[in-house]
């Protein structure tokens, strides 16, 4: 796929981003924003997957994933961008996407597994644990013998989470180098920027400091940029140590308003904003 | 009123680590991992034989369950084990969100649980563990009360697919239940025949429960006594069959009175058939340093105890 395609592809996203977390007046369009194009990467070309289709014309999903490569999201609250990623790329309908934070759906608020949507292996939410649960799947594929890796996404806020150390040291430690891990570094929390509210200082020294391979990547708003450091992150795998990707994102990416602030981790667009933003990302799939 | 006699002690957590050792021999599925408490949990011949089926966390038991959880994912069967203190209220979130929430088939194995921890005290004498799980959807909460007991959880547990949250203990007890039998999670074991009183007790209290029927017995009461190792879910069916023939219950558990076994059978009378109860638990307090037994004896947990209590909720019946 080209990197056109896979923009085209992320445009999509992003509205789909905007209109469910619109249709459904709440939800958290800032990081979905700015880690669209990370996820379109990873499910539309970098992500080994099995292409089968089931009976529905859906993708089928096996919660095993066995020799597929494997991706959490470990801040669930950016939802919205991982189940457009996940309908578009065909694991279920993107009707769907309607329902989104709606009662008796099965697009919950956060991930959950809970509802059987096809795609996700874990409830997230409740931040700081993802990283521990994709090592344990990333040691299970090392028992199995399975080759294929497994990606796990945090948030920068989500790093101020004790537990995201634990894992960090625990990672280097058993060699689990089947791992590519991400920190969407968009400088934002709720309350602020990351450095008033909790200032996560030198990640890069931190993460080295505790015998991961990091890779520093300014550009993660850029398709070709995200491509060329995932392959490069792959390349690096098996070697002894985990992967960590920083990835710089701008919170809101593709919408003007939604830029360069923390306003828009959490709020919903009303109609008129709603309106601004579907004019600056011209539909490239059709809507849902 | 049947006779139990024993020539041996051993600790419940033995009982694990030999259902380990057998697990590791016979399901490739098994997997084990520690927050640097093997020695405590009885696993070392488990890690011996299966090295490659270990992992070793350093203590973190948060992310520990974050791991056990993910190796599910790809088919295994994880133990994680601690001490019951730090694998429940400390990584409740996890447990819940990671685990149960989830649905993942992660087996939560912890030893020292309540007063019987003894002498390192309070710190570490987790009271509310069962309040705690059996309060979180989709977990199975199971409290063993011998050596033979744990062992065959352990191995039945494995079987079962879905969160289990398995509790047992530090010090050696009297090991009186059959070393070949079969555990059914969920279902009560009869311990002894009575009509006068029930006496519901799980772990370290089963015990007791059958030498305070000798005491009653003496007396010229007969208590029916049931074993639940299963505090959820629950034999509800076993409990109304006991209390309707004796029409009053004494329950006993080494735990908080506080939404523990105790709470959780008065939840079933309420709703089904009304019958005075008295609790053999601790009342709303933290333990301290001290033998198991003087702890026992003074949070009012021993057998002695459940006589008085036995007598007293006969009293109350109309």
């Amino acid at each position: 796929m080209s990197i056109q395609e896979l923009e085209n592809i992320a445009t999509q996203v992003r509205r789909d981003i905007v209109r469910m977390v619109h249709g459904a007046s709440s939800g958290h369009p800032g990081g979905s924003l700015g880690c669209t194009d990370l996820l379109v990467a990873l499910y539309f070309q970098q992500m080994k997957l099995n292409n089968r289709k089931g009976r529905d014309g859906q993708l089928s999903f096996k919660m095993n994933g066995e020799n597929e490569d494997i991706f959490f999201l470990s801040n669930g609250h950016i939802s919205p961008v991982f189940y457009s990623t996940l309908s578009r790329r065909g694991y279920f309908s993107t009707e769907e996407l309607g329902t989104f934070r709606q009662i008796n759906s099965r697009v919950q608020g956060h991930p959950t597994t809970h509802e059987h949507l096809p795609g996700i292996r874990i409830a997230s939410g409740s931040l700081g644990q993802g990283m521990s649960v994709a090592i344990g799947t990333a040691l299970a594929k090392k028992l199995n013998k399975d080759e294929r890796l497994v990606y796990i996404l945090m948030g920068d806020g989500e790093q101020q989470e004790g537990q995201v150390w634990e894992a960090a040291q625990f990672a280097p430690h058993h060699e689990v180098d089947n791992l590519i891990a991400f920190i969407d570094l968009n400088g934002q929390q709720i309350d602020g920027s990351t450095k008033n509210v909790m200032d996560n200082r030198d990640l890069k020294a931190k993460y080295k400091a505790f015998g991961w391979d990091v890779i520093e990547e300014s550009q993660g708003n850029d398709m070709e940029s995200v491509i060329k450091v995932l392959r490069k992150a792959k390349r690096r795998t098996g070697k002894g140590k985990p992967i960590m990707i920083l990835l710089n994102t701008e919170m809101g990416a593709g919408v003007d308003f939604m830029m360069g602030s923390h306003k828009w981790h959490g709020v919903a667009p009303n109609d008129e904003q709603l309106e601004t933003a579907l004019a600056q990302l011209d539909s490239t799939l059709e809507d849902y | 009123m049947k006779k139990y006699t024993y020539t041996e002690t051993q600790d419940t957590r033995s009982g694990f680590g030999d259902g380990m050792t057998e697990l590791g021999r016979t399901n490739p599925k098994v997997v084990t991992l520690c927050a640097d408490l093997v020695g405590s949990l009885k696993t070392a011949t488990f890690i011996k034989e299966n090295p490659e089926r270990f992992f070793q966390c350093g203590i973190a038991e948060a992310n520990m369950m974050g791991i056990a959880a993910g190796l599910t994912i790809g088919g295994y069967i994880p133990f994680p084990t601690t001490f019951a203190n730090f694998g429940s209220g400390r990584v409740y979130d996890q447990i819940r969100q990671s685990i149960a929430y989830s649905d993942k088939n992660v087996k939560i194995a912890v030893s020292h649980a309540g007063l019987t921890l003894g002498e390192d005290g309070a710190t570490h004498q987790i009271l509310e563990d069962i309040a705690m799980m059996r309060a979180m959807p989709n977990m199975t909460v199971i409290n063993p009360c011998d050596y033979n007991q744990t062992k065959a959880a352990t191995l039945a547990v494995a079987e079962h697919v879905g969160p289990v949250y398995l509790r047992f203990g530090r010090p050696k007890v009297p090991i009186f239940t059959d070393p070949n039998q079969k555990f059914e999670i969920g279902k009560a074991w009869h311990v002894n025949e009575g009509s006068d009183v029930t006496i519901i007790a799980t772990g370290h209290l089963v015990w007791e429960a059958i030498q305070a029927g000798e005491v009653l017995a003496e007396k010229g009461i007969s208590a029916d006594i049931v074993n639940i190792h299963t505090i959820k879910p629950l034999d509800v069916d076993a409990i109304l069959k006991s209390v309707r023939k004796t029409n009053c219950v004494v329950t006993c558990e080494e735990h908080q009175m506080n939404g523990g076994l105790g709470d959780a059978v008065a939840q079933v009378l309420a709703r089904n058939y009304l019958a005075p109860q008295e609790y053999i638990a601790v009342d709303d307090s933290f333990g301290e340093s001290g033998t198991p037994e003087a702890l026992m004896k003074k949070y009012g947990l021993s057998s002695s105890d459940i006589v008085e209590k036995a007598l007293k909720v006969i009293q109350r019946k109309q």
